[in-house]
């Protein structure tokens, strides 16, 4: 992974004197809270319900042992012991103090990490598949470019007060994990017939109150130019983008109003002035940050092994998350590991300051000492041999990190909702854990198999409820709180937007609704049919149907 | 005391700062929604009794509001030649009808950009395509909302004056223009990104070299 020089290490130290001084300033009454809002938002703390809520930048969501180590530390010394991983695949502290804030940046960099733009009207972290770099399908590794794009983006002299938050992702598979079509921007590496390595630039895709999927408004840009033509969008959405309304805000809105097209041409009039300018990457410049991902650590090894395979016909346990939490690897004989944050009564995301030091020792001993956090709030091994997945499996299942549910029902992709943050309409913790002790069978959940369930606590869409196959969201009715349920919604090269089904529900019905969604399911699928490939043949309305057919009296 | 920061030093301030007067009341209400800027954004133009309204000192140099420019061209013109004229803009107003009233934007000795709160960052990017698209070179000030925590980013867009809000210190301002030694981009002040400005550590290099956190100012 990327290893800091004296240059970036300056930056960050000299971030955190920065906010240091302006904490300061603030607790002795010299900057007004106004004025202190964007500064602290753009070192990631928030004011929430109960306390400060810090985010730590997770960049592209690598991490190394040592870093998660002092994340434990942190939690352990300035807060109550655990953190949660969001679906910006950074790290969250509940309860941190104000004061101590810049203190805890301060610990943070001397293990190359930071708070950086992970909130505020600004460019925010630059998200990515969490299977970079090891991915079967993929055609370049993202995770240099986001680098380039992170280190740019950093301190930005010109987007530092956007109209909105601003996000970007980066895909370089086949199959898109990045999401690249419900960010601000998106960048989608693609080979061309020419077999050149190039990027097709999507703009305006967003969840949030108005979801919508982005549109491309360039098919093929040349690597090189991502910095100035990511520039020259920016530009035009920093001084056209609405400021009147935090609600159409967000550059889709400008894209709509103008049209994608009129847009796309101010964008390339903006750019002409740039191209090639000084910051067109060079080559020497990506092959500098390329060198530390594309390091040779992995053996040449068989793609079996003896071990592995009486291990898993002797543990059904084994077997059964095998099938779900171990995924395909490029290198033969290597494989990834998904440790599961979503055991049933935990929030999902949550983890213990035991539990990151046990998962800094598992990626010690048995993956290179990294780490990857996923967007669906789970943690990976992205580089495990066939023949030590048997001991990572103890060692996750000692320590509450092996449920066997990914991409099942019970891989609950949640915000962390009215108990903590201050937006939240209504609480998405207790549906979550409502709906995970409602379907505990594991043979039922397998059988039931692949799907995405989201909870956002509001409007903001924290818990992408939009593209999961079945959503519930918050809503407040007259003060109290209100669930609407989607369904149709998927992430991916063929993203959808969910449907609403219906008028919305009080929490205690939200795991009935699940069930009769799944009975509808399984009463309609053909056979290998996924839930969400059922919703797309036979349409929302035999769903509504029953879930909303009266009880017969 | 003078508020105002130009070149890294607290100077006196030569120029007086024309605004516009508050729209009435009723105008508002009349016109709202109607009269508006641009429709993407949503802000409200100067209404015509605002720009007629406008009084501007008979003698010394003077900052005109963009409106009150393109309305009253043939009289300002004179001040314009002996050098007493700038031009100020809002965050929301467009700069092609200021530059096209030149043949060289640079017959104008001084362009204020307004930040009507600090939080509006459009001021950043109009202050760069002065720079850059627009070839400007003359003063280019930042007025309003102008506070300490914006100060480098706005010298990195390409402002070098500033006038710092009237209730905080300049003097302490100042220590602002010095946050970040290295910026990690290429800007209006200097467009070469860091990898152009040194060289940088590849893999091997970094694994071999230890870098040490500094928590305290370096002392040169």
């Amino acid at each position: 992974m990327y290893i800091y020089d004296d240059i970036d290490q300056r930056n960050i130290d000299e971030r955190v004197a920065q906010y240091r001084d302006q904490t300061r300033r603030y607790l002795a009454g010299e900057l007004t809270e106004d004025e202190f809002r964007p500064l602290r938002l753009q070192n990631g703390l928030y004011i929430q319900r109960h306390a400060p809520m810090m985010r730590i930048a997770v960049p592209y969501g690598l991490m190394n042992a040592r870093q998660l180590r002092k994340l434990a530390d942190i939690t352990r010394r300035y807060d109550k012991g655990y953190g949660h991983f969001s679906t910006r695949q950074n790290f969250q502290l509940n309860w941190p103090k104000l004061e101590d804030t810049p203190d805890i940046l301060a610990e943070l960099a001397t293990v190359q990490m930071h708070a950086i733009q992970t909130s505020g009207s600004c460019i925010r972290a630059i998200t990515t598949d969490q299977f970079a770099g090891v991915a079967p399908d993929e055609i370049v590794d993202p995770r240099p470019m986001i680098e380039i794009l992170r280190q740019w983006s950093s301190f930005h002299p010109e987007f530092a007060g956007l109209p909105r938050k601003f996000k970007l992702a980066v895909s370089g598979s086949k199959q898109d994990r990045a999401l690249v079509q419900a960010h601000d921007i998106g960048l989608e590496f693609y080979l061309d017939q020419a077999g050149q390595l190039a990027i097709r630039v999507w703009v305006g895709g967003g969840l949030g109150r108005t979801p919508i999927l982005g549109t491309v408004i360039r098919e093929h840009l040349e690597w090189q130019h991502a910095l100035t033509y990511c520039e020259a969008i920016l530009r035009v959405y920093n001084l056209y983008g609405r400021r009147d309304n935090a609600y159409k805000a967000r550059i889709k809105i400008l894209v709509k109003a103008l049209g994608a097209e009129e847009f796309a041409r101010q964008v390339e009039e903006e750019w002409a002035l740039h191209k090639d300018g000084p910051s067109t990457i060079t080559q020497a410049e990506f092959d500098r940050v390329a060198s530390f991902f594309s390091v040779s650590r992995h053996e040449t090894l068989p793609d079996q092994d003896a071990s592995f395979e009486s291990a898993r016909a002797s543990h059904p346990a084994f077997a059964a998350w095998i099938k779900r939490n171990v995924h395909g690897h490029k290198v033969p004989g290597y494989r990834a590991v998904t440790l599961s944050l979503k055991p049933t009564g935990v929030a999902p995301g949550d983890a213990t300051a035991e539990q990151l030091d046990a998962m800094a020792d598992l990626a010690e001993r048995y993956s290179f000492g990294e780490l990857r956090v996923s967007h669906e709030q789970n943690i990976i091994l992205a580089d495990v041999r066939l023949g030590d997945l048997f001991a990572v499996w103890e060692g996750a299942r000692a320590n509450g990190l092996a449920t066997p549910n990914i991409g099942l029902l019970t891989d609950i992709i949640c915000c962390p909702g009215g108990d903590f943050c201050s937006l939240a309409n209504a609480k998405s913790i207790p549906i979550a854990e409502a709906i995970q002790r409602k379907f505990d069978d594991l043979d039922y959940l397998h059988d039931i198999g692949d799907i995405d369930l989201n909870i956002s606590g509001c409007m903001n869409s924290c818990g992408h409820h939009h593209v999961g196959h079945i959503g519930v969201l918050g809503v407040d009715k007259d003060g109290s709180e209100w669930y609407q349920v989607t369904i149709g919604g998927k992430q991916g090269s063929d993203a959808s937007i969910g449907t609403v089904i219906g008028p919305s529900f009080a929490a205690d019905e939200i795991p009935g609704v699940v069930g009769k969604l799944l009975e509808t399911y399984v009463a309609h699928r053909s056979e290998e049919e996924r839930f969400i490939d059922t919703v797309r043949r036979i349409g929302v309305a035999p769903f509504k149907a029953h879930v909303y057919a009266k009880e017969a009296a | 005391m003078s508020n105002l920061i130009k070149n890294n030093a607290i100077v006196t301030d030569e120029w007086t700062l024309v605004p516009l007067p508050a729209p009435a009341e009723d105008t508002v209400r009349k016109q709202a929604g109607k009269v508006v800027i641009f429709k993407v954004t949503g802000e409200q133009a100067a209404t015509a009794a605002q720009i007629q309204e406008t009084v501007i000192p008979d003698s010394g140099k003077v900052i005109v509001p963009l409106p009150v420019w393109l309305a009253r061209k043939a009289t300002l013109s004179a001040r314009l030649k002996k050098g007493e004229l700038g031009i100020w803009i809002d965050s929301f107003e467009l700069l092609e009808p200021l530059v096209n009233c030149f043949a060289d934007i640079n017959a104008l000795p001084l362009i204020a950009i307004h930040f009507p709160r600090f939080v509006d960052g459009r001021g950043f990017s109009l202050a760069a395509q002065l720079r850059t698209r627009y070839g400007y070179r003359n003063e280019l000030r930042a007025i309003g909302d102008v506070l300490r925590d914006q100060l480098f980013f706005m010298r990195r867009c390409g402002f070098d004056a500033y006038a710092i809000r009237a209730d905080r210190s300049a003097e302490d301002a100042l220590a602002s223009l010095r946050d970040f030694s290295e910026p990690y981009q290429g800007a209006v002040d200097n467009p070469l990104p860091v990898w152009r400005r040194h060289a940088r550590m590849g893999h091997h290099a970094a694994r071999t070299a230890t870098v040490q956190p500094s928590h305290e100012d370096q002392v040169d």
